[in-house]
């Protein structure tokens, strides 16, 4: 056990919380610059994968974790990312380095046209509002052909910056480095937000609105900034998922994604980041895992799991809905709770992370 | 005539809209969770009619097959209910939604496993018979569809508004503490939610089977019946059965009088609506806070 000792305010709000926490993340970091190096393609790819969800999972995580909102349909902003990076690209011709924040901003400006009538909603309001718009966005990308290609989709080129190539077929290491850099950028906004006053006000307005606003707090401007952030995230998200499936329609993009992403930070362990990473891994982890698991169980048993078609969103329900049930801080609670374990050994208490028991009230009575 | 047309088929089709999303807003009124599993719930129903009757498979006449569907269904409530929903009870709304959402996909999936993913249709004398008055063509099994809803709306709002129980579900959802303090059974009544719950996706499911043909898919139109459920506000039974309505009538005359792709946006469009104007829906239960 660590104890810092405060003499000033600083590392109340430092970024790490002492010199070990640094060495640990700039290790983290280093080997995860270094894996091109001593994997395969294959891996590097699926690596890849794992950030841009991840990315996407921090999106969505500003919203739910931070400022309390739940949405339902983050893939309509994937989709924006994704299709207005390949548009700026192709029918404006601009460089991918201006086009990947440009569609991030595309991404922003929609979440926030979204969020500014609709911060009356609370809860599961919101959730079925975003619900019907990434539904809506589905459609109108479809009925958008001609800057959209329709049910055809796109196809994304190669990003190819200052002349290298980022491709994801002929220089997949080269994407990998591109999005793990995008990525550690992207986590240090996020933590510099969080301890920036408009962060304070997203915590305060997940808390309770009512005492944000006696406090004076603007809770439409913040949700509305809240919103504007996450889909700035998910659209980078997006913009990059577009151009490494290199190919990619309206149906990409569906509500299944949306659903997908939440149940990714719920099961990764909402109001973290860490929660995004894990959740991200899970999901790339899964696909890789059970076709493992088909092999071995058909070589055992001659069972053949094939037969099941679905069986990733099965045994992915299954998961969640255990981590739901006796975990409900997700893999991050999880891990939180083994590290305190072993930190404080042999002093640590099972109640240590128990929650009050809560009665429900309705939310009618607002 | 064709309009007359047009809003039969509407009011048909709106009436399963407006039973899916009673089964929202009962458990919503009693529980104060959303329950997203309710269309994929109707989808179960379906099928195991479907497969209950179909000669292939088990060839039940309907007078055996209906009661013993209806019991599957309840009991799949009761489990759902059993098994998840009491270890949250308490927890956040959105928590409530997150595991529905989950069991939806596993029954979704369930389904895939026993049934495949082939559109499957009810083998019924009902199907194929129509009736013609004048221009006019009504299938008898739409009449059923209407009537059907039409009864249970009212008995569940006589059962909400008149009987002891009904009222001892309402006050469960308006303060779960204050209703242990008055010694009602709280778990009790959240079980036999989600059995009325399971009971009514039952009905939906049959009437949806003898309307069109059912794939492990058909869940999904747990989406549409929410745009039902909102309008209507999600508090009140008789709003769930208006927005069910409102959105099936609106349906066929999208595809009637608007571009090809525009039509089946409708529902959504006024979703959308009606959130951001009347974020509580047309029969509005939402007081103000007092701090």
């Amino acid at each position: 056990m660590r104890t810092i000792f405060k003499t000033s305010y600083d590392p109340d709000i430092n970024l790490f919380k002492d010199r070990f926490h640094r060495l640990c993340y700039a290790a983290l970091c280093i080997v995860l610059i270094l894996f091109p190096f001593f994997l395969n393609e294959y891996f590097i790819g699926e690596l890849t994968l794992t950030l841009i969800w991840a990315i996407a999972g921090m999106g969505l995580m500003i919203l739910v974790g931070q400022s309390g909102q739940v949405s339902l349909g983050h893939s309509a902003f994937m989709a924006t990312g994704a299709y207005s990076v390949v548009i700026l690209q192709s029918k404006l011709g601009l460089p991918f380095i201006f086009a990947l924040p440009a569609a991030g901003l595309i991404s922003a400006l929609l979440g926030v046209l979204i969020a500014l009538p609709t911060t009356r909603l609370h809860g599961i309001y919101l959730a079925i509002l975003t619900l019907a718009i990434s539904v809506l966005v589905e459609d109108i990308i479809v009925l958008a052909e001609p800057l959209t290609g329709g049910v055809n989709g796109m196809f994304a080129s190669d990003i190819v910056i200052f002349g290298i190539n980022f491709g994801r077929y002929s220089n997949i290491a080269n994407l990998y480095w591109l999005v793990l850099f995008t990525t550690i950028l992207l986590v240090l906004v996020y933590k510099n937000i969080l301890r920036t006053p408009i962060g304070r006000a997203f915590a305060s307005i997940r808390d309770s609105e009512v005492s944000a606003s006696a406090m004076g707090v603007n809770v439409v401007l913040t949700k509305a900034v809240a919103f504007g952030v996450s889909s700035f995230f998910t659209g980078i998200a997006g913009a990059f998922f577009g151009h490494f499936a290199t190919a990619f329609n309206y149906e990409t993009f569906n509500v299944i994604m949306s659903i997908t992403i939440l149940l990714m930070i719920v099961v990764g362990g909402v109001g973290s980041i860490h929660g995004a990473f894990f959740g991200a891994i899970v999901i790339t982890l899964l696909p890789v895992l059970i076709s493992f698991l088909r092999d071995f169980i058909f070589q055992g048993t001659s069972i053949n799991l094939m037969a099941f078609p679905g069986i990733e969103t099965g045994i992915f329900s299954l998961i969640l809905i255990l981590v739901i049930l006796f975990e409900p801080r997700g893999i991050y609670g999880a891990w939180l709770k083994t590290r305190t374990y072993f930190e404080l050994f042999p002093l640590y208490r099972k109640d240590m992370f128990r929650r009050q028991k809560s009665y429900l009230k309705t939310e009618r009575l607002r | 005539m064709e309009i007359l047309q047009l809003i039969f088929s509407g009011l048909s089709s709106g009436c399963i809209y407006g039973l899916i999303a009673l089964g929202f807003v009962l458990i919503y009124k009693a529980t104060e969770a959303v329950n997203f599993a309710q269309g994929d719930m109707m989808m179960i129903g379906s099928l195991s009619i479907i497969s209950l009757t179909s000669s292939t498979a088990l060839g039940l006449s309907f007078i055996v097959a209906i009661p013993l569907m209806l019991i599957i269904m309840a009991l799949i409530g009761f489990l759902i209910e059993k098994i998840f929903i009491t270890h949250i009870t308490g927890e956040s709304q959105i928590a409530i939604a997150i595991l529905t959402i989950a069991i939806g996909f596993g029954l979704r999936f369930i389904a895939g496993v026993i049934w495949g993913y082939d559109p499957q249709t009810l083998e019924s004398a009902l199907i194929g018979t129509y009736y013609n008055f004048g221009e006019l063509v009504i299938s008898i099994s739409e009449v059923l569809v209407i009537v059907t809803t039409i009864a249970l709306t009212l008995l569940l709002y006589y059962f909400f508004a008149k009987t002891k129980i009904g009222v001892a579900m309402v006050a469960v959802s308006q303060n779960q503490l204050a209703a242990y303090y008055m010694g009602i059974p709280v778990k009790k009544m959240q079980s036999l939610t989600w059995i009325i719950a399971g009971l009514l996706a039952g009905v939906a499911g049959f009437l949806y089977s003898a309307k069109s043909s059912v794939d492990p898919i058909t869940g999904l139109l747990g989406i549409k019946a929410f745009a039902a459920a909102v309008i209507g506000g999600f508090g009140s039974l008789p709003g769930a059965l208006v927005g069910g309505l409102v959105v099936g009538l609106v349906e066929p005359f999208a595809v009637r009088f608007l571009p090809v792709g525009y039509s089946h946006l409708m529902p959504y469009i006024i979703l959308v609506m009606v959130l951001i104007f009347r974020p509580h829906g047309i029969f509005s239960q939402t007081y103000s806070k007092k701090v």
